[in-house]
């Protein structure tokens, strides 16, 4: 991925493209994120149930594929449903993993920083 | 029947005429009218009357989908909005094809409940996600989907039962 893919997947997304973190069908938890940036933070603080409601619903996957256009980073989210952790540890290996393709992204924008 | 601005004052007729349409809509106004012991003309005007001023707004037919094999399902979405958006998100979601019925209501917050209807629960979540979760204004989704009905009737008839 080169630095304009990089910044497709960086970018801030309209109201449209933005994650709604649920907890169950039709319960929007009022978190959301614009961005990989706030996907990232906001993984840290949505409630557990909600990252298990959409990882075993493959919505991550869905919104980093169609909306992030970024397969490397859903291939990532896959392998870490693989693992089926749930709770605490789900929320510490979605986060690890995310916010290091957020890095790596980063880094291909700004190679020297 | 008199009317004072836009509230009408109904006799008792009016209203007996109202439950038995309540009741069954197709019924003649000379089914009507000898049941309450009136002219099916007399009838005829009362209903005209009440159909020009918009208290009966329309006749329309009930349908048991279950029995059709209609694969559906109905939720109540409560939505927690911000109260200076609120008019507008229950004027976006009165838009949508699958909500059938918008309300505003105040308790301890500004909330709109909806009841929404989908084909299956993949659905209906797919709509809450991706068109009522990303309306300015919305704060949080609430959504109990609805698994039996174990009543559904009138006001006036219920109301005239509780009379006699």
């Amino acid at each position: 991925m080169g630095g304009s893919s990089a910044s497709r997947t960086l970018r801030k997304l309209s109201r449209e493209e933005a994650f709604y973190f649920f907890t169950s069908i039709g319960n929007y938890t009022g978190v959301s994120a614009s961005s990989l940036e706030e996907f990232v933070e906001k993984i840290r603080e949505v409630n557990t149930k909600s990252l298990e409601f959409h990882l075993y619903r493959w919505d991550f996957e869905k919104w980093a594929t169609e909306v992030l256009e970024d397969e490397k980073l859903a291939e990532q989210i896959k392998s870490v449903r693989s693992l089926g952790v749930t709770g605490g540890a789900l929320r510490d290996q979605l986060y690890f993993t995310v916010l290091k393709r957020y890095e790596e992204l980063k880094r291909q924008l700004s190679p020297f920083s | 029947m008199k009317m004072k601005s836009q509230i009408a004052t109904l006799d008792e007729l009016d209203w007996k005429i109202l439950r038995a349409l309540q009741k069954n809509a197709r019924q003649t106004y000379t089914e009507i009218g000898h049941r309450l012991g009136v002219a099916h003309s007399t009838v005829y005007d009362r209903i005209r009357r009440m159909e020009k001023h918009g208290i009966i707004k329309k006749y329309t037919t009930i349908v048991d989908l279950d029995r059709v094999g209609m694969r559906y399902i109905t939720a109540i979405m409560t939505v927690f909005t911000d109260p200076k958006e609120s008019e507008n998100i229950a004027k976006r979601l009165s838009e949508f094809n699958e909500v059938v019925e918008v309300f505003t209501s105040l308790s301890e917050e500004l909330l709109i409940i909806a009841k929404v209807v989908a084909e299956d629960q993949n659905k209906l979540h797919s709509f809450i996600a991706h068109s009522v979760a990303p309306l300015p204004g919305v704060l949080r989704i609430r959504t109990s989907i609805i698994t039996r009905k174990h009543k559904e009737e009138e006001f006036l008839i219920e109301r005239e039962k509780l009379e006699h």
